[in-house]
């Protein structure tokens, strides 16, 4: 016990020392193992008492979360997982983000890769046999992207006539909804690994139109507005979840509870405007957290 | 298991889309690899150095870069490989002459990739012809052209099968890597499909991709060593 | 090679020389005339020699020049680590299968005499069976492309509740299909020296497993070595394979670049010189070590084996590629 107290007092001097130096920066208040209690047995026990995090997100996806020139990821997707994160008690720099692309991240969740994901994921109800979703804490819709002159292009409704080329990522939800629209797959889809190539393919004029999710096109938009734009409204709605282990109800339920604390506070939208909201796409009134 | 039957066309069409750009790029490649041989045992020294530099090369690039050269460097240089919409051809290789140029695109990595190994193959070959052989053709009186044609590359084409045919059973391998540079539907990336899209169980989608790529590479493999064990005997 | 092409031409006289030198001038004009209306000319329309697309990459005073760089040099680490850990692990796994298949074609061979019938019967269909699994799963990995394995060992492994990091997935799948490989080119090896060897050692009263550790195994290395530089070539370049599951490999990294900066071209001409280097350095340290040990051959005043060029060279070339 006793060792324990000494403990926590130099926690706490750790704790004012590294906020001195920080400048008021608070980030690390209430951190460290045992900071706060949590029912036994619990994920949250668990995660807070190792005092380190599996964080699985995307690489490559400009404002969601994408690995910077400093080797760190940042994004929205991010932020909201730092705000999780910081009510588990654990510091900002204990987290080991993995790359989760499209395709993996049931996998990585099932297999325990990672202890949770926040990767522009959207909750589906197949998804929901293999995992459980937090949330959402976003809703974004599927768009097309064109090149800034093009006008034939008006909504996933002008592939049907089998002449207009279209790119998108492999295994992603956005390949296989505009896979409804298209006549031909073999002369009319493009798929490739990251978005990135997409835009390039649709800037050398290889492909008409790129489709994801709106919020991803609006950043390669911002970056080159003399050259694309959104052809017409969201044609789906992708409402963005936190995946965590399949029927993991208690955890789920605190990401929810952070998740409805952060709408409220301000930390939501603040992490949206540090991110993705410079591209100026509508965060919108906070989405209805479901609780299913 | 019932993957395999119910997506049976799946599997056909993407083993089809594999072995298509296979053929292409195996006839492509050994063109391109004979013309780079030939550069390199030229007598013209800048000659000679392009096919030795281009053999460098595309040995030691890892494919991908290749590939990425292929589908971003040309359209940077205002090609859609569109001299490879070859009239005629489009009945059997229904994707090499659609506005989508990344089967050509892809078709051309391959073929640059291989033809430096295809050269290396041939020129083993040569190799293997006896120093004394050449030069009896040259005391008859034969030029550069008539040595190799009529003495060198006959003898040569016979040590070079062997080689050549593991260049080609390299090639059905890499062309694996097609899926993830814009063509969509080849053996490899119906894996992906099936599985991350599909949400088909992954074990017998990967037993299915494994059986499409054996078909194609173990029988080329085996008549190789029966070849070479031929060989073996008649030397 | 250089003997080879001086045969096939005389060596060329005044007029000879004459029309080399000019037609070397007409070609190197064609192909630099050729090179800047095709390739530079282009690029550079559509500004792709920019300062600002190169200039994080090429200029130490542009602001995002270290950042890069510390990037690429974690990029090339991990390329370098995998490889390395995938070579030895492919050169053990290798061996050990090369030595298990010779015993296990050995032990076919044997007709088990002086034991009881069904037990001479069951060991030789053991025996048997062995030896075509392990034949089986020799050509099963070496027909299979190297993506499918890793991808089939990063998938796979986790579904039967096994995970690593991805740096292992990468090595594993590396090491399924260059073992094999490296077997294979062993016992080619083993099996092209002259049968003379196996002779004088089973005469000297060495058993097979001795014949084959003491005898065959180190000559079969010597002769293979090349053959085993130029397997490393391949791996290291293999190991950009490692996107496919997010291994932050040199390539994956680029990746990551490009997304920040917008310079795909420019990142991958940057990554493309690197490999370049490395790999042709390695293949120019398996030709430096092949003269070596042709030299020592001869040096050594033993009568030089001569080894069938073809099945030499048809290994070299059989093995000298992959990905």
């Amino acid at each position: 016990m006793r060792v324990k107290r000494v403990a926590a007092v130099a926690a706490a001097a750790a704790l004012a020392l590294a906020m001195a130096a920080c400048g008021g920066n608070n980030a690390e208040e209430g951190t460290g193992a045992g900071s706060k209690s949590f029912p036994a047995g619990s994920t949250m026990e668990r995660l807070n008492k190792a005092q380190k995090i599996k964080v699985g997100t995307k690489f490559d996806q400009p404002g969601f979360g994408q690995k910077g020139l400093s080797g760190k990821p940042e994004g929205f997707d991010v932020e909201i997982a730092k705000l999780v994160v910081k009510e588990l008690g654990i510091p900002e720099d204990k987290i080991e983000y993995v790359e989760t692309p499209s395709k993996v991240r049931e996998d990585v969740i099932a297999n325990g890769t990672v202890d949770l994901v926040a990767a522009t994921y959207t909750i589906k109800a197949e998804r929901k046999e293999r995992i459980s979703f937090a949330g959402p804490y976003y809703e974004a819709g599927q768009n097309i992207m064109v090149k800034k002159d093009d006008t034939a292009i008006t909504g996933p409704d002008s592939f049907k006539d089998g002449t207009k080329k279209v790119c998108s990522v492999t295994g992603s939800t956005p390949a296989e909804e505009i896979k409804k629209y298209v006549k031909d797959v073999a002369t009319q889809l493009v798929l490739f690994d990251t978005y990135d190539k997409c835009r390039d393919a649709l800037k050398g004029g290889q492909v008409d139109a790129v489709t994801t999710d709106n919020v991803i096109l609006l950043g390669y938009i911002a970056k080159d507005e003399a050259s694309f734009k959104l052809a017409g409204a969201n044609f789906t709605k992708e409402p963005y979840g936190i995946g965590v282990k399949k029927d993991d109800t208690a955890f789920r339920n605190f990401i929810n509870d952070v998740l409805e604390k952060a709408f409220t506070d301000g930390s939501w939208k603040k992490a949206w405007d540090d991110t993705a909201g410079k591209f100026g796409a509508e965060l919108g009134t906070p989405p209805t957290i479901d609780r299913y | 298991m019932n993957v395999l039957i119910d997506k049976f066309d799946v599997f056909a069409g993407g083993f089809w889309l594999t072995l298509q750009i296979c053929v292409l790029a195996a006839i492509g490649a050994l063109i391109l690899g004979a013309v780079v041989a030939v550069l390199r045992i030229s007598p013209v020294p800048p000659l000679r150095a392009l096919g030795t530099g281009y053999v460098n090369i595309f040995r030691n690039l890892p494919l991908t870069v290749v590939m990425f050269f292929a589908a971003f460097g040309l359209p940077a240089l205002g090609s859609n490989a569109d001299f490879l919409r070859l009239p005629g051809l489009d009945a059997i290789f229904s994707r090499l002459d659609t506005d989508l140029p990344y089967f050509r695109f892809a078709l051309i990595a391959l073929v640059l990739y291989t033809a430096a190994f295809v050269c290396e193959a041939l020129r083993s070959g040569v190799n293997a012809v006896p120093a004394g052989q050449a030069e009896a053709a040259r005391s008859l009186g034969l030029t550069f052209g008539q040595n190799l044609r009529y003495v060198v590359l006959p003898q040569s084409w016979k040590a070079s099968v062997v080689p050549l045919g593991s260049v080609i059973i390299a090639m059905i391998k890499n062309s694996a890597l097609i899926g993830f540079f814009g063509v969509v539907g080849d053996l490899s990336q119906t894996a992906d499909q099936l599985t991350s899209a599909g949400g088909y169980a992954f074990v017998p989608v990967a037993i299915g991709i494994s059986i499409g790529y054996l078909i194609m590479t173990v029988p080329l493999g085996a008549l190789l060593d029966r070849i070479e064990k031929r060989q073996a005997v008649a030397r | 090679m250089s003997q080879q092409t001086t045969v096939l031409y005389d060596v060329p006289g005044p007029r000879q020389r004459r029309i080399t030198l000019i037609s070397s001038i007409v070609a190197t004009v064609v192909l630099i005339v050729g090179a800047y209306f095709l390739i530079y000319r282009p690029l550079d329309e559509k500004g792709q020699f920019s300062m600002e697309l190169w200039g994080p990459l090429v200029d130490p005073s542009n602001e995002n020049f270290p950042l890069v760089w510390e990037r690429i040099g974690l990029g090339l680490k991990n390329t370098l680590t995998a490889a390395a850990l995938a070579i030895a692990a492919s050169l053990v796994i290798g061996t050990l299968l090369a030595l298990l298949r010779i015993q296990l074609k050995s032990l076919t061979r044997r007709r088990f005499t002086g034991m009881a019938a069904p037990a001479a019967y069951l060991l030789r269909g053991l025996s048997l069976l062995l030896s075509a699994v392990t034949r089986v799963c020799v050509e099963v990995f070496r027909g299979l492309p190297v993506v499918i394995t890793i991808f089939f060992v990063a998938r796979g492994f986790p579904e039967f509740g096994i995970t690593f990091d991805t740096l292992w997935y990468l090595v594993i799948g590396l090491t399924v299909y260059n073992g094999v490989v490296i077997a294979e080119i062993l016992r080619s090896g083993m099996e092209g020296l002259p049968g003379g060897q196996a002779e004088a050692a089973a005469a000297i009263g060495l058993s097979p497993l001795q014949t084959t550790r003491m005898i065959l195994l180190p000559q079969a290395f010597r002769i293979m070595l090349p053959a085993l530089i130029s397997q490393l070539v391949v791996v290291l370049k293999d190991t950009s394979l490692g996107f496919i599951i997010s291994y932050e490999e040199t390539l994956n990294i680029g990746k990551q670049i490009i997304g920040v900066l917008g310079n795909p071209i420019q990142v991958y001409v940057v990554i493309g010189v690197l490999f370049i280097l490395v790999n042709y350095s390695l293949s120019k340290l398996a030709q430096y070590v092949q003269r070596r040990l042709s030299q020592g051959r001869k040096t050594a005043g033993t009568p030089a084996q001569p080894l069938p060029p073809a099945a030499l060279a048809s290994q070299s070339e059989s093995t000298g590629h992959g990905v």
